[in-house]
């Protein structure tokens, strides 16, 4: 007899593996951006006033308080009603790096409070100006003491970008979601996509541990 | 020469110093006693140009400390400072703490600044830790550090705030000779510290300092040892 379903075999690879690698790249992507963007924030809200601080804190706990998968979808939406119909891969990188931008620039933040003012003091009593002070002092001090957040941040940020197939990205789960539909084989493919999310996280998880052990000084 | 002329400081409603005037000259070593919150290291932070003061001048070397026109990084080369928090920069090492000033305020060679650098530490005795974390040091030899830290810089003056509060009492020996040693091949130097010994044996004047004036100064000994003014007396006799 024949069944309407086609099962798992070796030809699903190549499908599998373009999921895989669309996972990395809008992962790598958000966390790249998220950084660069957190560090900028992060900075900003360490060094200015109250206002300035209310202002972007309000929009910051907006981002990190509604669920991403909301945000993704109003946001694709609201673009797309708005006659600027955005590939799913631009949409949901943009909507992802903000999400991170919003966990990474508390981060960053909370590691330039954390150097001690006296060390500031002491950089500045040997000559250095405000901007040596940053670069040299603040910014490697802090970076150190906020890594094992950023690293948390991160890995988090590959796991949220399953996400994104809500939206119409052909990452990971919407990869698998497609050969469930057709296999009818929920366990297997399960299984196996969270193994590569695994192996996708590993390696950065690792590093970060490696990172750790040398800086741990 | 550092010309502190009748400088006044607020925090706030508080006055700390009230009309403060003094003159340290090269070569000289000038200790400050005083109870806490006298003022004695609120004044070595204006000297350094740290905290602004609301009247009054201090000169060093001609130059006006806080004057707008005053290039502050420029003039804190000259003037080094040890505080009683050590501050070391833990994500350098030994070397690489007294080496980074050298290198990007002066734009030292790296070579230049590593030389200089390991001349100060061995100078201070820690001539073995260059590859050393600071923070596996002792707080005595981490605040040897600072000082080599600053001596890198080459400044013409010291000032050293309370450099010993800190420190587990036995450490404080090793410091203070540290101290004894810059104030032996002639550094000028001045030290707000609570080791009177130290204030006795070691600097040429002694002040003291009481709510925010200089209630006496005078030859270190005789301050230390046969105080004239009620104060200086109460205060000393407490701290024996």
């Amino acid at each position: 007899m024949n069944s309407l379903f086609t099962p798992l075999s070796w030809n699903d690879t190549g499908f599998i593996l373009t999921g895989v690698m669309n996972t990395v790249t809008i992962s790598v992507l958000a966390i790249v951006l998220g950084t660069v963007l957190g560090l900028i924030v992060g900075f900003i809200r360490a060094e200015s006033n109250k206002l300035v601080n209310m202002l972007f804190g309000g929009l910051l706990d907006v981002l990190r308080s509604v669920p991403l998968i909301i945000q993704l979808v109003l946001f694709s939406t609201f673009v797309g009603a708005a006659g600027i119909p955005l590939d799913p891969f631009v949409a949901g990188s943009i909507v992802l790096s903000l999400y991170t931008m919003a966990f990474m620039s508390e981060v960053f933040r909370s590691g330039f409070e954390s150097v001690p003012v006296s060390m500031q003091t002491a950089a500045r009593s040997l000559g250095m100006n405000h901007w040596q002070t940053i670069y040299h002092i603040r910014l490697p001090i802090g970076l150190r003491a906020v890594f094992p957040s950023w690293l948390g941040v991160a890995l988090s940020v590959i796991k949220d970008s399953a996400l994104v197939s809500v939206i119409g990205y052909m990452e990971l789960l919407r990869t698998s979601e497609q050969l469930i539909s057709r296999t009818q084989q929920p366990l297997e493919i399960l299984i196996g996509v969270g193994i590569f999310y695994f192996i996708i996280s590993y390696p950065l998880s690792s590093y970060g541990r490696y990172v750790e052990r040398k800086m741990a000084i | 020469m550092i010309s502190i002329q009748n400088v006044h400081k607020s925090f706030g409603d508080l006055e700390v110093l009230k009309g403060v005037s003094l003159d340290v000259a090269n070569g000289e070593v000038l200790s400050i006693i005083g109870g806490s919150g006298s003022g004695k290291s609120t004044l070595l932070y204006c000297i350094n140009a740290i905290e602004a003061i609301h009247k009054g001048k201090i000169i060093v070397d001609d130059v006006d400390v806080h004057s707008k026109d005053t290039n502050k990084d420029k003039l804190r080369q000259k003037l080094g400072m040890v505080f009683q928090q050590w501050n070391s920069f833990p994500h350098l090492t030994v070397l690489e703490n007294a080496a980074l000033a050298p290198r990007i305020v002066k734009k030292m060679s790296k070579d230049e600044a590593i030389e200089i650098a390991k001349k100060e530490l061995e100078h201070v005795g820690l001539g073995d830790k260059f590859d050393v974390y600071p923070t596996k040091m002792s707080g005595g030899q981490q605040q040897r550090l600072a000082i080599a830290r600053a001596l890198a810089m080459k400044p013409d003056y010291m000032l050293f705030d309370e450099v010993t509060s800190a420190l587990d009492p036995e450490l404080v020996g090793e410091v203070l000779d540290t101290l004894r040693l810059l104030a032996d091949e002639g550094m000028t130097m001045i030290c707000v510290t609570h080791e009177m010994g130290f204030a006795r044996d070691v600097s040429d004047r002694v002040a003291y300092f009481h709510q925010g004036v200089i209630a006496e100064i005078g030859e270190a000994k005789q301050v230390i040892t046969d105080p004239q003014n009620p104060l200086t007396q109460k205060f000393l006799s407490k701290v024996r």
